[in-house]
């Protein structure tokens, strides 16, 4: 990258020098990598170093940002108004993270496991599970809160009264609304686990399952002692990735709640687009920026140590 | 699976065949009931799209419309400028899946097949983006959008979304594969890098480049918060916006008329995930377990 820079600075040297001092490959791959580095400088690189610098400033639009040290974090963490919102958005997430990633991949894995089978219509079934995930959020938000309407015409409360229970109001009760968007989630996310699961669950060999029938394992001691070990690599996979999704969910919240009710949906990334977008309060919307990237940072380095690791245990 | 007895020693139940029948049934039973749940809201989606209006709010709610009603496909069509949407959609999505395949595979290249100066450090910053989300950046990117004068233009629904440093990854790994004996061959023949790129290699890595492209396709096509804040102007809307302002703006009763509109937007998609199926599910069981 800094051989890039160089060449934009002295325009003035003669081409042949610098084209013969780093050989004719190293231009050339510079050209190649070009156009995907200007992409990457603007809306990657820049941004993060924009954010850090804009969290550390009062900016609200139209007006000029005006430093003020780190007023944004103290507002975040230590300020009567601040704090409060500030831990219910990080409560929030929390909150739909673990109610959907853990049950999404106990659902996930034993739909693969059934499917890890050699019968017919096993493809049939895959393409089933697989349709909600394709389908764009937006229009599966529109279709569960259809399923969701509080009145008596919504699929879920027509159940509830045919079986004599009080109807519920779902989206719009404070304490069902996140359960209600988890619900949809992992019914939204499973395929995409599924099919990692099941291309994990056919690397292992099939010898071991035979070798562990001849000792007379049963079904339950094959999975303990065999395959759940085995694609653990893959389980982990699922699980950074799952969280890192689950995190930044934010079109579900968009479309169905708006954050409410009482802002009992309104996670990290949808406080930070109310802020910026709503509010007009862009150091704010940064520094909470900021506080997200470092999460997920600390979260993608698991990840990448796993994927090395992984190179090793094939 | 048949059931008939065929050994006269043992009890029927200690059949192997038997039991393995009963296992088999047991499977189906269980895969055709979590497949039936997964698609009830698809059913459901369906079946009120062909109501009317008064259908819809009756109770108990019928499966099946007791007279099929596709005037709500024209009128939901109509509702909003869908039309205008789609094609919106489709210029977007097609235009940010071509410039990936362009600059994801002309930077794949230069990782895979050429030594350079600065390479793995370039490289490692390459992979660092991939853990920086839209989310993350939305605030500078907003406003770079804001600074160059980009808002409400396709260029802003396009160009920050032209590379994908995990499709660089995918394709680097792919073309690392083919055997370099034959570009010093068709090198020897006078074909310069372009062409061998674009002629040998991008035919070659097939695959690698169907599947990641389909994921380029489909995350533009269903991507939301970046077009929700970088347009204002109606016709500018994906369909993704189209839908959820479509549906905000009815004031939330017409639920015959978002249904229908909701599978008019979910449609493309669906069609193309049957139609590539298979490359698509090879794509993300690959990407998902090969960490090499």
């Amino acid at each position: 990258m800094t051989n890039g820079v160089i060449v934009e600075q002295n325009p003035g040297v003669h081409r042949s020098s610098w084209w013969r001092r780093w050989g004719e490959e190293t231009v050339v791959a510079y050209l190649f990598l070009a156009p995907s580095m200007i992409i990457l400088l603007a809306f990657a690189f820049f941004p993060v170093v924009f954010s850090i610098a804009a969290s550390f400033t009062r900016w609200n639009l139209p007006y000029r940002p005006v430093w003020t040290g780190l007023t944004n974090y103290l507002y975040l963490f230590t300020n009567e108004v601040g704090w409060p919102a500030f831990r219910q958005a990080i409560t929030n997430t929390v909150y739909f993270t673990l109610g959907s990633v853990p049950l999404n991949m106990a659902i996930s894995l034993l739909l693969a496991l059934l499917l890890n089978q050699k019968l017919k219509g096993v493809g049939l079934f895959r393409t089933a599970y697989f349709l909600p995930t394709i389908t764009s959020t937006v229009a599966m938000s529109v279709v569960w809160m259809w399923l969701y309407h509080p009145s008596n015409y919504g699929l879920f409360n027509s159940v509830l009264l045919k079986i004599g229970l009080p109807t519920e109001r779902w989206l719009r009760d404070p304490l069902l609304a996140m359960p209600s968007l988890i619900l949809m989630g992992i019914w939204h996310g499973m395929g995409y686990n599924i099919i990692i699961f099941l291309a994990g669950l056919q690397n292992v060999p099939v010898q071991l399952y035979e070798a562990a029938r001849i000792d007379g394992a049963g079904t339950w001691a094959q999975f303990r002692k065999i395959t759940w070990p085995l694609i653990s690599p893959t389980t982990f996979y699922v699980l950074v990735i799952g969280v890192i999704n689950a995190m930044q969910a934010f079109a579900q919240m968009h479309v169905m709640t708006q954050g409410g009710p009482l802002g009992r949906t309104t996670t990290i990334v949808y406080m930070l687009y109310h802020e910026a977008f709503e509010s007009f309060a862009m150091g704010r919307a940064s520094a909470l920026a900021c506080f997200l990237f470092v999460i997920l940072l600390v979260l993608t380095l698991i990840q990448f140590r796993l994927a090395g690791s992984q190179v090793h245990y094939e | 699976m048949t059931t008939k007895p065929t050994t006269g020693s043992v009890p029927l139940w200690q059949s192997q065949r038997v039991r393995k029948g009963l296992v088999a049934v047991l499977w189906y039973a269980l895969l055709s009931v979590t497949a039936l749940a997964v698609m009830l809201p698809f059913i459901w989606m369906i079946s009120t799209s062909l109501k009317g209006p008064k259908e819809v709010f009756t109770y108990p709610p019928s499966w099946i419309p007791s007279a099929w009603r596709w005037q709500n496909y024209i009128d939901a069509w109509e509702g909003a400028k869908f039309g205008r949407y789609f094609l919106n959609s489709v210029f977007v999505a097609l235009a940010v899946t071509l410039g990936q395949v362009i600059t994801c595979s002309m930077a794949a290249y230069a990782f895979a097949r050429m030594n350079f100066r600065g390479k793995n450090l370039v490289f490692a910053l390459y992979l660092s983006t991939t853990m920086i989300s839209t989310q993350v950046t939305l605030v500078p990117s907003y406003l770079v959008m804001k600074w160059l004068g980009w808002m409400d233009s396709y260029k802003a629904l396009i160009v920050p979304f032209l590379t994908s440093p995990f499709a660089i990854f995918m394709m680097r790994q792919a073309f690392m594969t083919m055997p370099r004996e034959l570009e010093e061959a068709a090198r020897l023949d006078g074909c310069g890098r372009v062409r061998f790129l674009v002629q040998i290699l991008l035919p070659l890595s097939k695959p690698v480049i169907a599947s990641q492209a389909l994921f380029a396709f489909m995350g533009n096509w269903n991507s939301y918060l970046w077009p929700l804040i970088i347009t204002t102007r109606q016709d500018l809307r994906t369909l993704q916006i189209g839908l959820r302002y479509f549906v905000s703006q009815e004031g939330g009763t017409q639920w015959g008329l978002f249904m229908a509109a909701a599978v008019l937007v979910s449609l493309p998609v669906i069609v193309i995930y049957f139609v590539v199926q298979k490359s698509f599910v090879e794509g993300i069981a690959t990407t998902g377990l090969k960490g090499t």
